[in-house]
């Protein structure tokens, strides 16, 4: 028995005992939380990988990798489908073993707090726990909780790395590079982990983003969001070569941000129409779709969609990200 | 007790006191102050006090003792012992315990609680019954229990009928209303400040201006009902102070209060998810502080209080949104005070003693301690200039829940005297 692993909470430290020992104190776990403090060469390695994996992908066999044998547990707090499907695609692809744990059902709903379920889980001595969490910030409090790596798959308002970053491949499928780009963000900014995402990774490659989006869907903009605003689609349109909207919640109605679906439609929807004589401008949403809101169903299944495409990538990209997480793994724990 | 303070510095502004001599305490009267010896016992202990200066008890208006109801984050004992100890002799208890303070049962209870401890503990009672703001609270009762004052802390009346009625109501005894200045509507399920910070984490803003309505909401009833008695509680907005300020100038009767908190950090410290720097109201911007601290120059801040607000650490180790409001306050009070205001002379040490002793109790129509030969010792104690890092482990509070574990401050309480009892402050 042993301590290992010291957490910052608040202004002291806290020390955690647990059934391991970590032979070296200062062995840090590798965590993909945000794109923010990705450095460009990060981010195109990353994409470089997925890449790599993407080239060499066949059916029948299986990738040789550092995954081959790992235990990957898929934290699911709060409902998803395609982000979920997709991790455990790609760590089964990798090779590893994964775990998925969904909230319903669980201690979770016997009242058992994140960090009691995240540390029994970490117990169990898993090389990476993917987390979906609705608070922002679950992600990097889990950090402080457990001593495998952690992936955001999504915490609350605040990032979705993996959607930013195959957002970024799928772009890199199109373009050569970003550098001097214009990307246009539509749809409810406030509330939106993939807009967050999206802005840091998006400049991070060189490229230039307007957003738009009706001022009760709109936060006060940091400084370090390098972002333009735009009016209204038309407008962020004429300035982007490529063009992403977002899922609209239909509780922004309830909560009295939005009067109707339709005015936020007219103003802020992707119409097949306005791209008229642009059928050359890439068109990207995150999923699940409200065809008719954000965007109409004959531009999300035109050839200028990517939406296919970025749900392909999503596996490569999250492999990727899996594997930067052991490669940069250095802690070496044992049962005591 | 038997002590001298020799060459102590003595501050009592109501008294127009800033000399150095003598303090010579036996049995918790003071036998002598001034300038020159006493003629002391043999048994008397003299204390070297030549880096010490004596103050009128400090006293800190608003604090949450969590009894009755929620004693596994704080008892009336471990908190008056964490006020002793961040050297303040009173506090005013806030209402939103379980069961909440509106029957005279509560009051008794805690003064019954409270009695015999060097920290004086006074009542805030509700104005609503169990602070649900329909019915007004038995306030004249409560008054004749002993509350000094009534608020429906935690919470705001949040309807302006309800707050007139009030107003009007306790105009007969001319009661104190204070007021936690939140407009709900504009504030459910915040978790911070609404701006830029709040932006970048994706976390639930609290705009300023719905302290702000408040505040102006509160003022214009308080003059519609006859210039009523208003303190507006933990103000952390800057155009909270404006209305404030305009009011004052108007010559209606309201006061408000400062957290150290709001005068120390911003939004900035919430980065992390510091679930440490998550309170109510929350921490605003730089251009809030500036406001806050221009208003204690100016004195449209009357009072320093902490909101004090223990938490479990259980409670706060948890994902943002789900931690609960609030930081302990008391034993880095004076120390933040004295760093921040005081060593950049902001405020001189007088002014300071005002804020932090003579307002509050002022405010509240209570007896002011006196630094002079026979009266009884209510005295703070403080080393101006020692330099110390707050350690969270010498709270004397059930709960650590500080933002300030590590911060270097300048200036610590020394000695808390009271009701013929003294204490060395061990922070």
């Amino acid at each position: 028995m042993g301590i290992i692993r010291r957490g910052c909470f608040g202004g002291g430290l806290y020390f955690r005992a647990a059934l391991l020992i970590a032979t070296d104190v200062k062995a840090q776990a590798t965590h993909l939380i945000s794109t923010q403090p990705l450095s460009r060469t990060t981010i195109e390695q990353l994409i470089d990988n997925a890449r790599s994996y993407r080239q060499h992908f066949s059916k029948t066999h299986q990738y040789r990798t550092e995954l081959s044998g790992r235990i990957i547990v898929n934290a699911f707090f709060e409902n998803s489908t395609r982000t979920r499907l997709s991790f455990e695609t790609a760590a089964k692809r990798l090779g590893a073993d994964v775990l998925t744990f969904s909230s319903s059902g669980s201690s979770v709903a016997k009242g058992e707090s994140l960090f009691d379920t995240l540390q029994t889980i970490d117990a169990m001595v898993p090389d990476i726990i993917v987390i979906r969490h609705n608070a922002s910030g679950a992600s990097e409090f889990a950090t402080t909780c457990v001593g495998c790596s952690i992936i955001n798959a999504g915490d609350g308002k605040h990032e979705h790395p993996s959607q930013a970053l195959l957002d970024a491949m799928t772009l890199l499928d199109v373009f050569p590079s970003l550098e001097g780009k214009t990307v246009g963000i539509v749809g409810d900014i406030l509330h939106s982990r993939v807009a967050r995402s999206n802005i840091h990774c998006l400049t991070a490659l060189g490229a230039s983003v307007v957003i738009a989006a009706p001022q009760t869907l709109m936060p006060q903009i940091p400084d370090s969001w390098k972002v333009g605003v735009a009016d209204s689609v038309q407008d962020v349109i004429e300035q982007s070569d490529a063009i992403m909207t977002l899922r609209l919640q239909n509780e922004r109605m309830e909560s009295g941000l939005l009067p109707s679906l339709g005015e936020y439609s007219a103003r802020y929807g992707l119409r097949s129409r306005l791209f008229e004589n642009l059928r050359h401008i890439p068109v990207l949403h995150p999923g699940p779709v409200n065809y008719g809101v954000e965007i109409d169903y004959a531009l999300a299944n035109s050839p200028q969609s990517l939406l296919r495409h970025q749900v392909a990538n999503g596996v490569f990209i999250r492999m990727a990200m899996m594997t930067h997480c052991i490669q940069h793994d250095n802690t070496t724990n044992t049962y005591a | 007790m038997n002590i001298c303070f020799d060459n102590i510095r003595i501050v009592s502004p109501l008294q127009s006191i800033d000399i150095r001599g003598y303090l010579w305490i036996e049995d918790g009267i003071i036998r002598h102050a001034g300038a020159e010896a006493p003629e002391t016992t043999r048994a008397t202990t003299h204390i070297q006090a030549d880096d010490l200066t004596a103050a009128p008890g400090f006293f800190d208006m608003h604090v949450h003792l969590r009894e009755p109801g929620q004693s596994y984050k704080e008892t009336i004992e471990s908190g008056t012992a964490a006020a002793a100890n961040g050297g303040f002799t009173g506090v005013v208890c806030m209402p939103n315990t379980e069961p909440a303070v509106d029957s005279i049962q509560v009051v008794e209870f805690i003064h019954k609680r409270a009695a015999g401890l060097l920290t004086d503990v006074h009542v805030c009672a509700t104005i609503t019954k169990g602070r649900r703001g329909s019915d007004l609270a038995a306030i004249e009762t409560l008054l004749n229990a002993g509350a000094v004052m009534f608020s429906d802390d935690g919470g705001c009346v949040e309807s302006a009928e309800m707050m007139r009625r009030a107003f009007d109501y306790v105009s007969t005894f001319d009661a104190l209303l204070t007021q936690h200045c939140e407009e709900h509507s504009m504030t459910k399920n915040f978790a911070m400040h609404e701006g830029t910070v709040s932006a970048e984490l994706g976390l639930k803003g609290y705009p300023s201006v719905a302290e702000d309505i408040i505040v102006a909401r509160d003022i214009l009833l308080a003059e519609y009902c006859g210039n009523r008695r208003y303190h507006a509680a933990h103000l952390s907005s800057a155009g909270t102070i404006r209305l404030l300020r305009d009011a004052k100038v108007r010559g209606q009767r309201v006061t408000g209060e400062v957290a150290p908190h709001h005068f120390v950090l911003t939004h900035d410290a919430v980065r992390g998810y510091n679930t440490n720097a998550k309170m109510n109201p929350p921490l605003r911007t730089q251009a809030d502080v500036d406001a806050m601290i221009q208003a204690l120059a100016d004195n449209v801040i009357d009072v320093i209080a902490t909101d004090h607000a223990p938490h479990a650490l259980h409670e706060k180790n948890v994902e943002f949104d789900a931690a609960p409001n609030g930081i302990v306050g008391l034993e880095t009070a004076v120390g933040l005070t004295l760093t921040h205001l005081y060593h950049t002379k902001v405020l001189s040490i007088q002014s300071l003693v005002e804020k932090m002793s003579v307002n509050p109790r002022h405010i509240l129509g209570l007896p002011q301690p006196m630094i002079e030969n026979g009266s009884s010792a209510n005295i703070t104690i403080l080393n101006l200039d020692k330099e110390w890092t707050v350690n969270t482990d010498r709270f004397l509070t059930k709960s650590k829940n500080s933002p300030f574990g590590a911060t270097e401050l300048k200036g610590v309480p020394v000695y808390a005297i009271n009701n013929g009892k003294m204490i060395a402050c061990t922070l």
